[in-house]
């Protein structure tokens, strides 16, 4: 590699940098929406650094479904109280309580689709231009088209027959008043370069991503872990395997994964060895080829 | 071991050229594939009625497209390889899509324009290589694909290659490689074929793999447009005045005296921060924050360069651009030019002419300008823009034309 070449994880934060820095110049009130999984943790290192030595001109905004694992809450909380950032938390709860969502019917529902409408009500209720996600191209076939800058219409919604080219560097903010952004400077990241990222960073992640004994039940090819809102259906077992989490979502929907891995450096082993994707383990994505379009023109992450 | 840099490729074909298949050999061959989307992928063919792996579903778009039989926009793709990150900007080939070509490829280091061997070069070929060419993409592969439906033969791939160097005399292409492939059966991608024992140049992959990239960012013009004023509170950084922004050509080293413009004011680096903390020195693609010896009035749209070497300082502009909108150019309509991180007015002074891309020949006379037209337009803007010809840095040299009142982008222009 030559004097003025630079290794691809390096590139790829100089990238991610750019972006939030245009992100926060361009569009006036800005969030960024924090899951507590691995892509908005480094996400908030990369924010921190764009901005350094100064803070990042942002809050942290957590949609917490009622449904996460107590463990993403903890680490959330702590991080940031950690970074000093501001953490604004709305409650799909409160959404259902206000008559404007409806829980699923049957056991165990999922709280996943409904978590667009607290989104989409709290976007409104802040006046946010622009939301920073961790999504990555590289996660599922509809993501593999966003835009870095992906516009949202006045109802939040996406379509992909009118998104703004995007050549060279070049990001336009620009927009009409009840519009807005959703802003991915992961959008070029692999989940290998997350895990990659976080090893040279030495970021802290929740405990449930290493191997850790649990409770789980096998439903539809996956591993659900035990919770008020996971729990035996007819027929089902419960039963205690070492695992860990490979992506973190509602615990309705978040398949955990049979594994030793202890530190990061053998997570980032598993995963170069890895045979499966990291979204497989994912009920939401499983309920039908095109389910993370559809979600995504309503307006989800 | 060394570790790994990153290209980025940009492939475009005619339909049916085997583009799909290709990427999808690609994917699967460097493993990128895994074992559930293996399964899918199983799943799918045979629900098509079809046998084994059709690799060209593992690209199949979004359901809007398919139940329009069409392939909307640029999609990215990932893989990698012990040496190499890759990404692929795959560009639908439909004669329509011209900004998709320019949408996915402006930044590629390599272009891979894909021709059927039983129908070498034809128009939408010519299109793809003038484009590549528009948009000074530094490299060029010519894959010449389904070598298994002309016997392998030698005579029908150099007649191409023939065919091809005719047409791009014409054109600025820097540099040029042919590859005789099939993507269906794998041959000549990621390995050496038993049925081109005449062609010596190596599997396409292996050609990705070594592909010389350190010279195609400029490294010669130091720039750096400005994005934002660091200024944090509290007393520990109480003086710390930064100037954030991403390197966009040559290289700046602390203490080297710099210009800002436009207002012409010099000054001295004093500390450059990067995401891995303090640096002597930063070049091209980086996002640095710089401070400087004096307090100079700097803000976001600003540029530094060196007093010996500056951009044009230009309310005038002369472009080419490639009009992305639906609704044709209305020169009589304001319009924004975003150019680095500045945006300003701009109005339309004179439509020179329009490019017919498949003649190579201009069209002069105020013609109208529709979506996926190719047009030198003379432009004249409300505040300078500190910029460079396209040529010489695709950074400082490209711009956004902007719809003021929707945020619309309308068009892709690159300085003349
Ligand atoms: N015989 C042969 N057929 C190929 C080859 N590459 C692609 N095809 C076939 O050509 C057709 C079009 O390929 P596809 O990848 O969908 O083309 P695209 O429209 O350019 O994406 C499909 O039926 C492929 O199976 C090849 O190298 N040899």
């Amino acid at each position: 590699m030559s004097r003025f070449q630079l290794p691809h994880l390096s590139l790829l934060e100089h990238e991610a940098i750019h972006i939030l820095r245009e992100a926060a110049a361009q569009c006036e009130r800005v969030a960024l929406l924090f899951s507590g999984g691995k892509d908005s943790i480094v996400l908030v290192r990369l924010a921190q650094k764009a901005f350094h030595p100064a803070r990042p001109p942002f809050p942290l905004l957590h949609v917490d479904t009622g449904h996460n694992f107590p463990e993403t809450l903890a680490f959330r909380d702590r991080l940031a109280a950690t970074t000093g950032l501001r953490l604004i938390v709305r409650q799909v709860a409160e959404t259902i309580a206000a008559g404007r969502a409806h829980e699923e019917k049957g056991p165990n529902p999922s709280r996943n689709a409904l978590q667009t409408v607290t989104l989409l009500d709290a976007i409104n209720e802040l006046r946010l231009d622009a939301c920073l996600g961790g999504a990555r191209r590289d996660e599922e076939k509809a993501r593999a088209k966003e835009r870095i800058f992906s516009h949202r219409d006045e109802f939040g919604h996406w379509d992909p027959r009118r998104q703004r080219p995007e050549p060279w560097q070049l990001l336009n903010g620009r927009k009409a008043p009840g519009e807005h952004f959703r802003v991915f400077p992961l959008s070029n990241w692999t989940e290998l370069d997350v895990w990659h990222y976080i090893a040279r960073e030495r970021l802290e992640v929740p405990a449930i991503y290493f191997a850790h004994s649990r409770e789980v039940i096998a439903r539809r090819g996956m591993l659900l872990a035990c919770s008020p809102h996971v729990t035996p259906l007819d027929g089902e077992t419960v039963s205690t395997r070492t695992v860990r989490c490979r992506t973190i979502g509602d615990m309705t929907c978040t398949g955990c994964v049979e594994s030793h891995a202890a530190s990061i450096d053998d997570i980032v082993r598993e995963i170069t060895a890895a045979r499966t994707s990291e979204r497989g383990g994912r009920a939401d994505d499983q309920r039908s080829d095109t389910a993370m379009e559809d979600r995504k023109a309503a307006g989800y992450f | 071991m060394q570790s790994p840099d990153l290209l980025r490729l940009a492939t475009a074909g005619s339909v049916d050229d085997g583009k799909s298949t290709l990427i999808g050999r690609l994917l699967h061959d460097s493993r990128a594939i895994l074992d559930d989307q293996l399964a899918t992928l199983e799943r799918v063919t045979r629900q098509r009625g079809e046998e084994g792996l059709n690799l060209a579903l593992l690209t199949d778009g979004l359901r809007a497209e398919r139940e329009q039989g069409i392939t909307i926009d640029v999609a990215h793709r990932y893989f990698a390889t012990p040496r190499r990150r890759f990404i692929i900007a795959d560009t639908p080939g439909h004669a329509q899509y011209t900004r998709n070509m320019v949408t996915g490829a402006s930044t590629a280091n390599v272009a891979l324009i894909l021709v059927d061997a039983r129908q070498g070069v034809v128009e939408q070929t010519r299109r793809h290589a003038f484009i590549a060419s528009l948009l000074r993409i530094p490299h060029l592969f010519l894959c010449v694909n389904k070598m298994d439906l002309v016997g392998w033969s030698e005579a029908r791939f150099t007649e191409i290659v023939g065919d091809f160097t005719a047409f791009t005399t014409r054109l600025e292409l820097p540099d040029v490689k042919f590859i005789p492939i099939s993507a269906l059966h794998g041959d000549n991608v990621a390995t050496a074929s038993a049925h081109l024992p005449w062609y010596g140049g190596g599997p396409l992959l292996y050609n990705l793999e070594t592909l010389y990239i350190a010279s195609d960012t400029n490294h010669v013009d130091p720039r750096l447009p400005i994005q934002g004023v660091i200024r944090p509170n509290g007393d520990a950084h109480h003086d710390f005045r930064g100037l954030s922004g991403r390197i966009a050509g040559g290289v700046f080293r602390i203490g080297d005296e710099v210009v800002a413009l436009p207002s012409g004011l010099t000054s001295r680096i004093t500390r450059i921060l990067g995401p891995e903390g303090e640096l002597t020195e930063a070049f091209s693609t980086m996002s640095v924050v710089v401070t400087l010896a004096d307090d100079l009035d700097v803000s976001r749209g600003d540029l530094l360069a060196k007093p010996g070497n500056r951009p044009l300082v230009t309310q005038d502009l002369e472009a080419m651009v490639c009009w992305f909108a639906d609704e044709p150019l209305d020169p009589s309509r304001p319009l924004l030019v975003r150019h680095t991180t500045r945006e300003t007015k701009a109005v339309v002074k004179a439509v020179r002419y329009r490019f017919d891309i498949n003649t190579l020949h201009r069209d002069p006379g105020a013609p109208t300008i529709r979506c996926n037209d190719i047009a030198r337009l003379q432009l004249r803007v409300a505040q300078p823009l500190l910029a460079d010809p396209y040529h010489r840095n695709r950074a400082t040299g490209s711009f956004l034309l902007i719809e003021p009142f929707t945020g619309a982008t309308l068009a892709a222009g690159m300085l003349v």
